[in-house]
């Protein structure tokens, strides 16, 4: 629960920024974006998520460092379970 | 070592552990706590504490949140699952806890009405999809998950979703610090600050234990590199008789943390008198309850629950270990009553608990030199 998982902001799919599609390894999932709208976020961003929430705003190249830290902790697997397993998605 | 070849950057890792090598007083020891579960995670993933000389030692700290939570509270939890009519929701991490009946995952088993989430959000949507039934959510965490919690609870209360509440553990991260640094028996020379709790609550929250305690507070991230450094970092405020915060983790975390997660927070949560942790007892204003405004989404407004303690049995030294007094095989159950498999005890579960940790990198011995 302490790492967070980095992804790629790919859609406001609502039209305003609270929710957003974010993709993680190819899985695209909706996350909460709220936290970071006063900070601005923009399509092509990267963050980090925490229970479908992202938390921060981070460089490609940190999400990419993020990445590796989670396969080097053997989180990667538990990390894309938990992004599949979002399934808040409004209908 | 077998995991230096793995490191980013295994020269700088050598760097650093030389100048630290190198600046470390022979002549004394330094006991540092590293407060988050996931930098326990890290230390025991990377070997760290056997690239440090002997005389640093790592002591694990509070920061896994389903480690700290009495069993009193997992029992209460369970008794709201209990009721006919409810669907518990909680992060995987909780399923495996055991209360004094079991544990989430055998009450499932027996009937009960438990389901595993990956976000509030979701338990917020199982109660949307529910209209008969009422949904409780098993809120657990610090800092890094209570602003979800604060969102989830606002969006109930903006949608009025009636058949939702939240049963709240969350806990702040601040108290168990001040609890550490004052209890005679822990001496702790100085502490790496969370990660990613600090992206909410910044660094300036740590200030005191610089100012008051004249220890070192070094805000650290995930990569072996980064723990080393901060570890250095620490070591030169100890020679040079300093004692401030500093922040190693810049690229993330802003000195001011996150205003709209610590608003979220504030609008929906309040700090309860107190709150009980495992290992550590009774601490004040150590944890969050919801406000009043808020009651209607209370679980504990909503739910009778028992609200008793529930003493941890007697052969786990689960609080010894949690206080960094004893270390993970030093108990008389690790490794032999108490695995991951079959926790006893809650620092077990998890794989940001210290005796998880231990029992997978070093126990299994899968982190023994090459």
């Amino acid at each position: 629960m302490c790492l967070a998982i980095p992804a790629k902001i790919v859609e406001f799919p609502d039209g305003d920024k609270t929710i957003a599609v974010a993709e993680v390894s190819g899985v695209r999932r909706r996350v909460n974006v709220d936290l970071l709208r006063a900070g601005g976020i923009e399509i092509g961003d990267w963050v980090l998520l925490h229970v479908g929430f992202a938390m921060s705003k981070i460089s490609e190249e940190q999400a990419v460092e993020q990445m590796e830290i989670l396969t080097m902790l053997d989180e990667m697997t538990p990390a894309m379970e938990e992004v599949r397993g979002y399934e808040f998605a409004e209908p | 070592m077998k995991y230096v070849d793995e490191y980013r950057d295994p020269k700088l890792i050598g760097a650093v552990a030389a100048e630290i090598a190198r600046i470390a007083d022979p002549a004394r020891t330094y006991r540092i706590m590293e407060v988050c579960g996931g930098h326990t995670h890290a230390i025991y993933r990377y070997g760290l504490a056997d690239v440090l000389p002997k005389n640093i030692e790592f002591v694990h700290g509070p920061g896994c949140p389903v480690c700290v939570l009495p069993t009193g509270r997992v029992d209460d939890g369970l008794a709201i699952a209990e009721h006919p009519n409810v669907i518990l929701a909680c992060f995987g991490d909780m399923m495996r806890v055991p209360g004094t009946k079991g544990t989430p995952l055998e009450h499932k088993a027996r009937g009960a009405d438990i389901r595993m989430v990956y976000s509030p959000l979701d338990a917020l949507r199982l109660a949307k999809e529910n209209p008969s039934r009422h949904v409780c959510f098993f809120a657990i965490g610090f800092e890094t998950t209570a602003p979800s919690t604060a969102l989830t609870l606002l969006k109930a209360k903006t949608e009025n979703v009636r058949n939702f509440s939240v049963f709240c553990n969350h806990v702040v991260v601040i108290p168990p610090m001040r609890a550490i640094v004052d209890a005679p028996e822990m001496q702790i020379d100085a502490f790496i600050g969370p990660g990613h709790v600090s992206t909410v609550i910044g660094t300036k929250p740590y200030e005191f234990i610089a100012s008051e305690y004249h220890k070192p507070v070094v805000v650290s991230g995930f990569e072996p590199l980064d723990l080393m450094e901060s570890v250095l970092m620490v070591l030169r405020q100890l020679a040079a008789g300093e004692a401030k915060v500093e922040n190693q983790y810049r690229r993330i975390v802003a000195d001011d943390g996150n205003a709209a997660a610590l608003s979220a927070m504030e609008q929906t949560m309040q700090l309860r008198p107190h709150f009980e942790w495992r290992g550590l007892g009774s601490i004040p204003l150590s944890a969050l309850s919801i406000r009043p405004e808020f009651s209607a989404w209370d679980a504990e407004v909503q739910f009778e629950v028992p609200g008793v303690r529930v003493a941890d049995p007697s052969a786990a030294r689960c609080g010894d270990v949690l206080k960094g007094v004893l270390s993970p095989p030093q108990c008389a159950l690790f490794g032999k009553e108490c695995t991951p498999e079959r926790p006893v005890g809650a620092l077990m579960v998890s794989s940001e608990g210290a005796c998880a940790a231990h029992y997978r990198y070093v126990h299994a011995g899968q982190a023994v030199e090459a």
